[in-house]
């Protein structure tokens, strides 16, 4: 371990604020959600646009912290921006496989399918695979310095590949006929209702992923800390194993 | 740097030369995989004729997988890590000779595989020149991303796991635009190659890149 662990951040008051902040805002976006008269093709469906866009935002919010943070801890090696990449790539996975699921659960009655090869769906489904990839690659490797440079490497590569992974996967699809079960984007001819489910919905799952990220990264320093008391308490014990038998030899 | 990737990369390719992993275990592998795809498309019904493109860039994806795992495979092999890191050798030349050496293993084995779809498949092959230029264009980006996520992956007891799960979505754009760029140039429009080849270029040259300033720091800490 070349960097002692930091004392972990208690639960602060920010903390609850954003917690209890996130609660009332989610709350709401589903009451919003709830009450939305239903429309003539998408009938009840139609209710998911007050849940289903707010969660791609917040996935491609996750992607942006995680790539900004990947750079401040290989600029300055700080572990709080390590903690923060890797709390903000897989509060990402999260919010992309949530982006997948509920689309997915649109689209069987409105397009009568599960799965639609779209440039969108396509590049989100790729982004869950590249975001799992980097957590697991995370999760086999050491804590320390080289964890979060391997970390933060990943994450900027996963940024990088991103507007190479939409464009490619949208000439891939445009080579074929425009698919005819393609949605109409519902924001344009939307009602106002929609409209302000989503934004409340955007605004509380953005405060969600920030409350998100804060315990996560409170969660890795404290998991930092616990690998540091263990490695202690072992050097500690195989101290005590030794001496005894260093006095024999003595 | 380019004399030290030239040293890097004669002595992977030597290694390979000596040891005949690839061409006794890589090469076979991918000739198994197109033989598996026509079992599971049915041949009698023209979707392997179809399909060949694809199915083509699949088995390369496959076997660049195994060739990335064995470049470092013979590098984790009696502390030779540690070696390379202390060999003095510029990391930017390490980067470019292992990845040149997966690049010119690769090349050679496409240039079968061709051989191996037109027989198996029923191909005609056609504008050679269009089906070399993605062959170079797909190979350096499978090569480049394939030895920097190969140096990620480095140091760990899951690296045969993991590999692949970082490695495959990455490529999935390689995949993409080599399958259309090969379409377009076996149909013989070769104006359609144009918008693909440029994406594989651009592919090739962001993780050539990664990999010139990255490779030292993973190398480093993996």
């Amino acid at each position: 371990m070349t960097t002692p662990p930091t004392p972990a951040p208690a639960a602060g008051r920010a903390s609850a604020v954003l917690g209890w902040a996130s609660l009332v805002l989610v709350g709401a976006t589903v009451g919003l959600g709830l009450v939305l008269p239903r429309t003539q093709e998408q009938a009840e469906y139609s209710r998911l646009i007050a849940v289903h866009p707010p969660a791609a935002w917040a996935s491609y919010v996750a992607v942006g912290v995680a790539a900004v943070a990947a750079i401040g801890f290989l600029v300055t090696r700080r572990g709080g921006w390590d903690r923060v990449t890797i709390a903000s790539l897989e509060v990402g996975a999260v919010f992309t496989a949530i982006t997948l699921a509920t689309g997915s659960i649109w689209g069987r009655p409105t397009w009568g399918v599960w799965w639609e090869w779209d440039a969108r769906l396509t590049t989100e489904a790729l982004l869950l695979a590249v975001l799992l990839g980097a957590v697991a690659l995370r999760r086999s490797l050491a804590p320390g310095l080289g964890r979060g440079v391997i970390t933060s490497v990943a994450a900027l590569a996963t940024v990088g590949l991103l507007p190479v992974v939409h464009f490619s996967v949208e000439w891939w699809r445009s080579q074929h006929q425009a698919g005819t079960l393609l949605a109409p984007d519902p924001a344009t001819n939307a009602d106002n209702p929609y409209i302000v489910a989503m934004l409340v919905g955007f605004v509380a799952f953005s405060v969600l992923f920030a409350w998100m990220v804060v315990q996560r990264v409170r969660i890795e320093a404290l998991e930092e800390e616990a690998d540091g008391i263990v490695l202690d308490r072992a050097i500690a014990e195989r101290r005590a194993e030794a001496s005894p038998a260093r006095g024999v030899t003595a | 740097m380019w004399s030290d990737a030239g040293l890097v990369a004669g002595k992977d390719l030597r290694i390979e030369l000596r040891s005949r992993v690839a061409l006794n275990q890589v090469l076979p592998f991918s000739f198994v995989v197109l033989v598996l795809f026509a079992f599971a498309l049915d041949p009698d019904r023209g979707v392997l004729e179809r399909a060949a493109p694809g199915l083509f860039w699949v088995a390369v994806l496959l076997t660049s997988l195994l060739a990335t795992q064995r470049s470092f495979a013979v590098e984790a092999a009696d502390a030779n890590r540690d070696r390379l890191r202390m060999s003095g050798l510029d990391p930017a030349g390490l980067f470019l000779g292992k990845a040149g050496a997966v690049a010119v293993q690769l090349l050679l084995l496409e240039v079968l595989l061709l051989v191996g779809i037109s027989f198996l498949y029923g191909i005609a092959l056609r504008s050679f020149g269009l089906l070399a230029l993605t062959c170079v264009l797909a190979t350096l980006g499978l090569a480049a991303a394939g030895t920097v996520y190969g140096v990620m992956a480095f140091g760990l007891r899951v690296r045969e796991t993991l590999l692949p799960l970082l490695v495959l979505p990455v490529l999935a754009p390689v995949l993409l635009a080599a399958t259309r760029s090969f379409e377009a140039a076996l149909a013989g429009a070769p104006r359609e190659t144009v918008g693909w080849l440029g994406l594989l270029a651009a592919f090739a040259a962001l993780y050539t890149v990664v990999g010139l300033f990255g490779f030292g720091p993973l190398l480093e800490e993996s």
